[in-house]
């Protein structure tokens, strides 16, 4: 660690705002898309799954009807 | 050879038919020029100053609107499958499609250019330079501009779209052909600008209507 | 012998099933592996890299503004590269790829928009200037933006990513022209001429950091690419039975 204390890391030489906003606003932004990314994937796979069920009962009920 | 003229003939006299489609984009040239003094102010020296830039933008925003219906009629009407299942390359009539769509509506605003870089007080040794600049610069426009009217061709909201996709590949264009215009203002040699042009249209020439042929290739599914 | 493992390779990899059992084992230590090369990085450029003897420490936003700038343009040179792939070869792997580089190559473009400007706020006093780089980043934005419209646009899941790939492959060319030309006219306008970074001597305790945490913001690209590569995948092949297999044994 460069900085004396963890107040000075924060206050970075002054230019605090600017270097945690960048890292802030970066932070948020490479969460969302990979929260994003994730949240697609399981919504692809529960759809897929829900289909499945359903196509699987409508092969039942044809079964019994029969 | 044939097939590249009957495609010129056709489109010419298909275009000639419908002068809305030569004149509207003449029209919008003009008046999008005119707005500035008003917006800005008439005084002849801060004019000057945008002129070039101003003239320019809307030229090239003319090029780019008049590209949505390029190729919409030939679609609807499904000479365009015919066209692509054709047994010459497609890249044949296409080329000859953007000659016909650049002669029509790219060449009038060639024309007008130096009478709306005299409205705009440009000084009369500006004048050639914008010219010459446009009319170097409005095929490389067309070309490109017809890459994006290819993969937009038949979606609905394709207008916005198509301007979302080709104004960042106009960028380069817009900063030679309003660069050139700046140089001969500040009294510098417009030689070199003017070449850069040139060799970006040799470029969109060589590679432009191949991408044009291969995004209409997509566009119909084929 | 290595050009049939190559060959192997890519035909293996071109294939969207293999893809998927190749990603699910790669992805439970790639995923680690990423996240801690990118946090190590941002930790010791931030808190245990010297500071600037110029700037003081308001230089440590370079430890986030190169990397996702680096990340930003391969991502779009990558994107052009599968494009031909994609429409030269009609391969589904590389239609696929179009469609997972982009969001990510797109945040990446803001965030170094964003950093750069605050980057330049202290350092010369300015958020923005139209020098060539952030010139580029900009026109590069506006790029990744069209071709996610145009996917979007277009119903047709495997027309929608030749399109999206033919106009990426023009896009690669166009960022090259445009670099050029905006530092051409940045000379015809004299008076911007404010350098973003003093590239010549970098001090090797601040480039290690560096180097980490490009590395970790490449690797976390690749988990992006890979998780959407994913639900691509299933979503196309959905009907094909080893989907159908993999739904009904409850997932992974």
């Amino acid at each position: 660690m460069v900085f004396d204390s963890f107040a000075d890391f924060l206050a970075m030489g002054g230019r605090g705002v600017y270097v945690w906003t960048a890292y802030g606003i970066s932070a948020v932004v490479i969460v969302a898309s990979m929260v994003q990314a994730v949240r697609q994937s399981t919504v692809m796979r529960d759809t897929l799954a829900r289909q499945a069920r359903r196509q699987q009962q409508t092969e039942n009920t044809h079964e019994s009807g029969t | 050879m044939r097939a590249f003229r009957a495609t010129l003939m056709r489109e010419l006299l298909l275009l000639w038919r419908n002068p809305a489609e030569i004149i509207n984009p003449l029209f919008f040239f003009v008046m999008v020029v005119s707005l500035f003094p008003l917006a800005i102010s008439p005084e002849p020296k801060q004019l000057a100053l945008v002129a070039p830039g101003v003239v320019w933008v809307a030229a090239l925003l003319a090029v780019m609107l008049s590209m949505d219906g390029l190729f919409r009629r030939d679609q609807e009407s499904g000479v365009l499958d015919q066209l692509l299942t054709a047994p010459v390359l497609p890249v044949i009539p296409v080329s000859a499609k953007l000659l016909a769509h650049w002669l029509m509506t790219g060449l009038p605003l060639v024309l007008v250019s130096p009478l709306l870089g005299h409205m705009m007080q440009l000084p009369t040794l500006a004048l050639e330079p914008l010219m010459l600049s446009i009319l170097l610069g409005t095929p490389s426009l067309t070309v490109v501009g017809a890459i994006g009217a290819a993969l937009t061709v038949g979606l609905n909201r394709g207008g916005i779209l198509l301007a979302v996709l080709v104004l960042p590949l106009y960028i380069p264009v817009l900063i030679f052909g309003a660069g050139a215009v700046t140089t001969a203002v500040q009294g510098g040699p417009v030689d070199g600008v003017l070449a850069v042009l040139g060799a970006l249209l040799a470029l969109t020439l060589s590679l432009g209507p191949l991408a044009v042929a291969a995004g209409l290739k997509i566009s119909s599914g084929n | 012998m290595l050009w049939k493992t190559i060959k192997r390779g890519y035909h293996q990899l071109g294939s969207p099933r293999y893809f998927y059992r190749f990603s699910s084992a790669v992805l439970p230590w790639l995923t680690p592996i990423a996240l801690i090369t990118f946090v190590v990085g941002i930790v010791w450029g931030l808190a245990f890299a010297p500071p600037d003897y110029q700037q003081g420490n308001s230089y440590r936003i370079i430890y986030i503004h190169v990397p996702a700038s680096s990340g930003a343009l391969m991502g779009y040179v990558a994107m052009g590269i599968a494009g031909m792939v994609a429409v030269v070869w009609r391969m589904k792997m590389a239609e696929i790829m179009i469609k997972a580089i982009a969001p990510f190559g797109a945040a990446l473009t803001a965030i170094s928009l964003v950093t750069g400007a605050l980057w330049g706020k202290p350092t010369w006093g300015t958020y923005w200037q139209w020098d060539a780089r952030m010139t580029s980043m900009l026109i590069l934005l506006f790029m990744y933006i069209g071709v996610i419209a145009l996917q979007n646009a277009i119903r047709d899941p495997r027309q929608a990513a030749r399109a999206a790939g033919l106009l990426a492959m023009v896009g690669v060319i166009n960022v090259v022209i445009v670099k050029y030309s905006v530092e051409w006219v940045n000379t015809l306008h004299q008076g911007s001429t404010l350098k973003l970074v003093g590239e010549s001597t970098i001090n090797p305790a601040m480039k290690y950091p560096l180097l980490i945490s490009m590395l970790g913001t490449w690797l976390l690209y690749a988990v992006n690419v890979m998780v959407r590569a994913r639900t691509e995948i299933l979503s196309r092949e959905r009907r094909s039975g080893w989907v159908k297999q993999l739904v009904a044994a409850g997932g992974r």
